[in-house]
């Protein structure tokens, strides 16, 4: 076992994790933190995309000892209160999602790629998102919906 | 898929990776993004990861002579926006930013992506076709490998069990083209082609053409003869031995080679 000590949106956690454990299943089980969805479970969908010291990664593909010292963001950690984060607010005037369980990766990737680049073309937008899947398809309402994001946060 | 267990320890330098490095089945951890999902396969079960992630000395571009230095850990994120890279050797910039999705540029290395010596990693091509050097450390000090010689075969290169890559070593390339063939947004690339004029000869590299990433030799001997792009690209199969899977077959992929190289010299 190894001691990691990190921050979990804003809060700071210690714990033992064996070396070949997941990033995403140590938030999942160990810090109960189950937005963060598992899809593909091979790096591909994004499904489980969260920040490392603010940006996206796929925490199917780090391994918790990794993330050892860092601060992650996931999607518990956006809204504040009662009020959500202008990304998840733009999710959901857009209807950005159909089933959902893509959602919390499309929704973290999108925070990660407005801090890098605050007002994309739809084209890069789409390029941005390409490590993200939704297997409903509902790509085009997702894009609107960053699109409405950049102009909120902008 | 959950990997097989294994002990971990972090590298405080190159020096304590090349020690830690003793251990029979230790392999050196960068960004994790070839390796972490061979571990979870269980295509790669060993008994001790060294983690070289957090050894910023080896995470830089600069300008060397004529030559462009980049530490093994510079991420592909770090590459894509790179302004040394952007100005003088653009190509590495663009490679990089075609790679995997934004996630996963945030975590691959270059150096990780070269030394895994995946025969279907584009940087690895690009690397044999601008004739970079590579820079490993080991036991018994440091060496200079030409690109040209370091793969050895899939995933089997010229480093030794010891030896700890560091750095590579581009020139400088104004004109360069990579184009890649995907049947997916993120897929890995069917086939690939890096064209580059380096010294005032025109070198052409494939992706997935074979057990290592090649050099298009019967191309560059066309071009050197005053062959046309379309003419120098018909010989883009030659000496290739390219898999046959369900993404493709041998057939198609030579006819993708012949196609992309055709594009790629026009592009030029």
């Amino acid at each position: 076992m190894t001691q990691i000590a990190l921050t979990v949106n804003g809060e700071r956690h210690e714990a033992e994790v064996e070396p070949r454990r997941l990033l995403v299943y140590f938030l999942r089980e160990q810090l109960g933190l189950t937005g963060t969805n598992v899809g593909c479970d091979t790096s591909s969908c994004g499904a489980c995309t969260v920040l490392l010291d603010g940006e996206s990664v796929k925490s199917c593909t780090v391994l918790a000892v990794q993330a050892d010292g860092t601060e992650l963001t996931t999607i518990e950690g956006l809204a504040e209160g009662d009020e959500l984060h202008p990304v998840q607010q733009a999710f959901h005037e857009q209807h950005g999602l159909q089933c959902g369980y893509c959602t919390p990766g499309f929704v973290m990737a999108t925070v990660s790629l407005l801090k890098e680049s605050p007002s994309p073309s739809e084209d890069e937008i789409r390029h941005a998102l390409e490590g993200n899947l939704c297997r409903c398809t509902g790509y085009h309402n997702i894009v609107r919906a960053v699109e409405a994001a950049a102009r909120a946060t902008t | 898929m959950i990997p097989a267990g294994f002990e971990y320890a972090r590298a405080s330098s190159v020096e304590h990776a090349i020690e830690l490095l003793g251990d029979e089945d230790a392999k050196l951890l960068a960004g994790g993004h070839s390796l972490i999902p061979m571990l979870r396969l269980r295509f790669a079960r060993p008994s001790l990861l060294v983690d070289i992630g957090r050894l910023a000395d080896l995470r830089y571009v600069r300008e060397d002579g004529d030559r462009i230095a980049i530490g093994a850990l510079t991420r592909h994120a770090d590459l894509a926006r790179d302004p040394v890279l952007k100005e003088r050797s653009p190509l590495v910039a663009q490679v990089a930013e075609g790679i995997g999705d934004p996630q996963v540029r945030h975590r691959g290395t270059i150096g990780g992506s070269v030394a895994h010596a995946d025969p279907a990693s584009d940087m690895a091509t690009l690397m044999v076709t601008l004739g970079a050097e590579l820079v490993a450390r080991g036991p018994d000090g440091e060496r200079t490998i030409a690109a040209d010689g370091f793969f050895h075969g899939p995933f089997a290169s010229a480093l030794a069990p010891r030896e700890v890559l560091t750095e590579l070593r581009v020139p400088t390339v104004a004109d360069g083209v990579y184009l890649k063939h995907v049947r997916r947004a993120q897929d890995w690339a069917l086939v690939g082609v890096a064209v580059a004029r380096v010294d005032g000869a025109t070198r052409v590299g494939l992706t997935s053409m074979g057990a290592t990433p090649l050099r298009a030799s019967g191309v560059e001997d066309a071009l050197a003869g005053g062959a046309s792009p379309a003419e120098a690209a018909s010989r883009a199969g030659e000496g290739t031995e390219p898999p046959s899977d369900v993404q493709g077959s041998a057939a198609y992929r030579t006819h993708l080679a012949e196609v992309l190289v055709r594009r790629a010299l026009e592009r030029l």
